[in-house]
């Protein structure tokens, strides 16, 4: 299908592509706002969409863990507030056990599912994948919407569970049974959890027809000339992630499904051997193993983790040599790196298991596949400490997120290597330690990569400037502030404080950080209210921001700054560009960039 | 809404409405100044920034080490032989990733500060190098073979069978506590089975007591007692819901997994009593930490650990009780003895020979 019959759907404008697109402009759909804003087909408002949708979640998963950490700071203390906004859920101004849980679940399962991978992935593998591959919208732009109303719909079920009399979910967002699939055992996995289950179901849904449309537009709808080494970093990543969602994800819809039968079809996959203190009754599950879904949970998690961060890395890979000025060193490599990263995803999942009761010999095994994942992680460093060594740097904030970035990949990743060490994840397991990793690695660095992406395609996205000052407010502060938040942790990790506790005054071995976990809470809420400078800044720029009067501001090289600075439905008015050279020819052969779609001269040096 | 809420309301909003006036007005004399002055300005500010953030986060890291080193584990030794294995490999690992850290890091802001943009400078066209990627892909991967080789040695000798002579405890996670069993003088459990489970009538194990294994069981949800220099077998399950048996002091953990028993084998090296010395805490308890997500009162899965010396476990012991006496207390001898004392004062010892 060529690229006009894609973007319009009607199957009688199926002509060649030449033939067509001269008279392409005088297509006029009439576009209602329904049409235009709300069921709309085109790529960038779908991205759009995405980014709104997800930050509204980053917003309710911060929230929640402002609400949390006010607990953990200062657990004596009551908050007369908490009662007035969460009513019989925080009785006495105080968070309770049940709502404290309640909390962390949910704030897990939305930053990690909602944010981090719809809202990021949504929103630039949307945006991007037509614009840099040169395509007039994705391979079915029919689909892709329904990708968005698919993830919709599970935003709406999600956040409906939160209302629900006996709460939302509350066994924490890996959902192991048996905690998840007996409501007698904890409240929270009552009615919450057949509706986190449906939510993440549609979730899943929504991801398997977004990823199965980005690899269908990139491997198929590339412009001419466009050949898979010349697409930008971005591109890949965004490929690679698109396939491990599609690889993943099933698996852990089947791992949903087998736990929802436990729970309504008195199944035994997951339970055996099971007293209820609480009804003093035996339940007649005999025979199934609750470590089965744990393979099959992480089996997604894990590659999970990846989805999140690869189009972290390759935003930043694409930003990161724009502003420094210079191609991005070991094209090549970062493409093999991806592709090292993206396999090995698959094969690294019980390293959550270790202390499960896993054999220790298909522990060791685990154990040499993680930590094969640092060297395709060093050459990505490396390789990027490279990119800005001689560069001609420019700190605009995408490139300054982007630094940060690279800074926080580099603390989060070499913790990974102690926990992906079993010996001494025996000891770090289910530790602060674990939080602080994750959260640096995936957590953080994922929303530093989202952020340089906004800041750098804000201009792309709504053809104005975000305000500079108040971006680089916001990095500072998140960058300062996520330190201050999350390198104290790994010391109360190795003082053996256990993550998920409501309260650590009754323990002698782990009530000796009173004073930094407020210090924590205090910076975390310093760091959500700078969060929502930058929502601020993002919604009053998308109206008032500094307008942007060329195509290309930053001087870049890749295809999406040759559309029109606000650009409609179908990206180019005219014919889609050729390509004739990679993505990263700046500062060659003494000229500023050379757009991917100059010709090569006879005379030029080879890369 | 409380008064000190809407005082603070009112200074993040305060703060929100001064910030943006800042950054509009900062706009609007960048416009004035030129783009390109402004650029320059704040490009410089910025690359300042990035080094000063490096130096002052070097400063932070000793200062968070100097303040929080001494309130983990690290400082005390580890009260198992395993843990001891486990804390060499923390500090090599510690050791090997710091260098990495400090290097890369160092790197990355001062080439950020070092290389920022400057009228004069053209940025050096360098797509690649094959030597460099060779250097960087086989030293972590030499680095990453010193780790993993020593993680997995003590990884074997640490997840190993436990030896013959080591002491049997079995520990049963139920929400939210934890519940001991010794299996007596013939050093084998009684069988159990969850559907014998009867709170009321003290059989929170579900043993079986016709299993004549069982009448010597000691089930105790005190403290978990063990001995000095004595290999220890635990053998770990789980009641109802997924728990984990976390021993932070001895460096050890292993889920309580329902219907899938799990176990864990190391040899306690100081008694509580010598621990309280080395810690200089008079207070000092080993505890069992829940390390598994496992309800509402996880937080609150406490257990206590009292490693004490052979001679003291046998005092323990002996003043124990088995459970089935306990449930059965007309087929206590000691009961026996009585009753068969007041029927016939005159009766001489049986016990005698």
């Amino acid at each position: 299908m060529s690229n006009e019959a894609a973007m319009h759907g009607h199957p009688e404008v199926v002509t060649t592509h030449e033939a067509h697109h001269d008279e392409h402009h005088v297509h006029h759909h009439k576009e209602t706002f329904i049409t235009k804003y709300v069921f709309s087909q085109d790529h960038k408002m779908i991205a759009r969409q995405f980014l709104i949708t997800g930050m509204a979640w980053a917003v309710i998963g911060g929230l929640m863990s402002v609400l949390f950490r006010l607990q953990l700071g200062y657990p004596d203390q009551s908050f007369p507030i908490l009662e007035d906004l969460l009513g019989r859920w925080a009785k006495g101004g105080k968070i309770t056990a049940e709502t404290y849980y309640a909390l962390v679940t949910m704030h897990g399962t939305v930053l990690v599912f909602f944010v981090l991978t719809g809202g990021l992935s949504g929103t630039f593998a949307n945006f991007l994948i037509p614009l840099q591959v040169g395509a007039r919208d994705m391979a079915s732009p029919f689909l892709n919407m329904l990708s968005y109303w698919f993830f919709f719909l599970a935003s709406v079920v999600m956040f409906s569970s939160l209302f629900v009399q006996t709460g939302p979910f509350s066994g924490g967002w890996t959902a192991y049974p048996p905690l998840s699939a007996l409501g007698d055992a904890s409240p929270g996995s009552k009615v919450g959890v057949d509706l986190w289950i449906v939510s993440m179901a549609l979730f899943v849904v929504s991801s398997l027809l977004g990823g199965l449309n980005y690899i269908s537009t990139i491997l198929n709808m590339r412009t001419k000339g466009m050949s898979m080494t010349r697409l930008p970093l971005t591109i890949w990543a965004l490929f690679f992630t698109a396939v491990l969602g599609v690889l993943s994800f099933p698996v852990l819809l089947s791992g949903f499904i087998l736990l929802l039968f436990d729970r309504h079809a008195g199944t035994s996959f997951y339970l055996s051997d099971i007293y209820i203190a609480s009804t003093q009754t035996a339940l007649p599950n005999e025979g199934g193993s609750a470590i089965l879904f744990q393979h099959l949970f992480w089996f997604l998690g894990h590659p999970e983790v990846y989805i999140i961060i690869l189009p972290a890395m390759g935003i930043v890979s694409e930003v990161m040599s724009v502003n420094a000025r210079k191609p991005i060193f070991g094209y090549m490599a970062m493409v093999g790196s991806l592709f090292a990263i993206a396999i090995l995803a698959f094969l690294v999942w019980a390293h959550h298991m270790f202390v499960s009761g896993l054999n220790p010999f298909l522990g060791s095994v685990f154990v040499l596949l993680t930590l094969l994942i640092a060297i395709p992680s060093a050459i990505k460093v490396f390789n990027w400490l490279t990119t800005i060594w001689k560069g001609n740097i420019r700190f605009t904030p995408g490139m300054m997120f982007s630094l940060g970035f690279v800074s926080l990949f580099i603390s989060g990743g070499l913790t990974g290597i102690f926990l992906g060490n079993s010996t001494l994840d025996i000891h770090l397991h289910d530790t602060y330690f674990v939080i602080a990793h994750f959260h640096i690695v995936m957590g953080v660095a994922g929303f530093f990569g989202m952020f340089a992406g906004i800041y750098h395609w804000f201009p792309k996205m709504f053809g104005r400037f975000m305000n500079n000052t108040m971006s680089y407010i916001h990095f500072w502060v998140t960058m300062i502030g996520s330190y201050l938040i999350f390198w104290p942790m790994h010391y109360e990790g190795l003082a053996g404080m256990p993550r998920r506790y409501l309260d650590y005054s009754n323990w002698l071995s782990f009530n000796q950080f009173n004073d930094l976990n407020k210090f924590i809470s205090t910076v975390a809420m310093v760091v959500f209210a700078v969060q929502l400078l930058f929502l601020f800044n993002f919604f009053y720029s998308i109206f008032k921001g500094r307008k942007v009067t060329v195509k290309n501001p930053w001087g870049s090289t890749t295809l999406e700054w040759t559309t029109p600075i606000i650009a409609g439905h179908g990206n180019w008015p005219g014919e889609i560009p050729e390509v004739h050279r990679w993505a990263y020819d700046y500062s060659k052969d003494g000229r500023e960039y050379i757009s991917q779609t100059e010709p090569v001269t006879p005379d030029e040096k080879p890369h | 809404m409380s008064t000190t809420a809407i005082l603070l309301f009112a200074i993040l909003g305060l703060g929100f409405l001064i910030t943006f006036q800042i950054a509009k007005a900062s706009e609007y004399v960048g416009v004035l100044k030129g783009e390109k002055k402004s650029f320059e300005q704040s490009n410089r500010v910025n690359a300042f920034l990035m080094v000063v953030f490096l130096i002052l986060g070097l400063i932070g890291i000793y200062w968070c080490h100097d303040l929080f080193y001494h309130r983990t584990l690290m400082p005390y030794p580890s009260a198992s032989d395993h843990g001891e294995k486990i804390d060499t490999m923390m500090f090599i690992t510690i050791a090997i990733t710091g260098v990495v850290f400090f290097i890369t890091q160092i790197l990355l802001f001062w080439f950020a500060y070092k290389y920022q943009y400057t009228e004069k400078r053209k940025a050096f066209f360098y797509p690649h190098n094959t030597n460099w990627e060779i250097l960087w892909t086989t030293v972590p991967a030499i680095a990453l073979c010193v780790l993993v080789g020593f993680g997995l040695y003590y990884w074997y000798q640490v997840t190993g069978n436990a030896p013959e002579k080591a002491l049997q405890v079995e520990v049963t996670g139920k929400q939210f506590s934890w519940v001991y069993r010794y299996p007596g003088k013939d050093n084998v459990y009684g069988k159990k089975y969850y559907r014998n489970i009867d709170e009321t009538n003290n059989n929170q194990l579900g043993i079986i007591w016709d299993d004549q294994y069982s009448h010597d069981d000691i089930v105790t949800t005190e403290a978990l007692y063990i001995v000095k220099g004595q290999p220890v077998k635990i053998n770990i399950s789980s009641r109802d819901v997924i728990h984990d048996v976390g021993l932070p002091h001895f460096r050890m953990k292993m889920d309580a997994v329902p219907g899938t028993p799990t176990t864990m084998y190391f040899t306690p090296k100081y008694t509580t009593e010598e621990m309280k010395k080395i810690t200089k805490n008079s207070k000092f308890e080993y505890e069992i930490a829940c390390d598994q997500m496992c309800g509402n009162g996880h937080y609150s899965m406490r257990g206590i650990v009292k490693v004490v010396t052979p001679e003291e476990f046998i005092l323990w012991k002996a003043k124990q009780k088995p459970a089935y006496l306990q449930v059965f207390p007309d087929k206590d001898p000691a009961n026996q003895q009585k009753s068969a004392d007041s029927t016939k004062p005159a009766s001489p010892p049986v016990a005698a020979n």
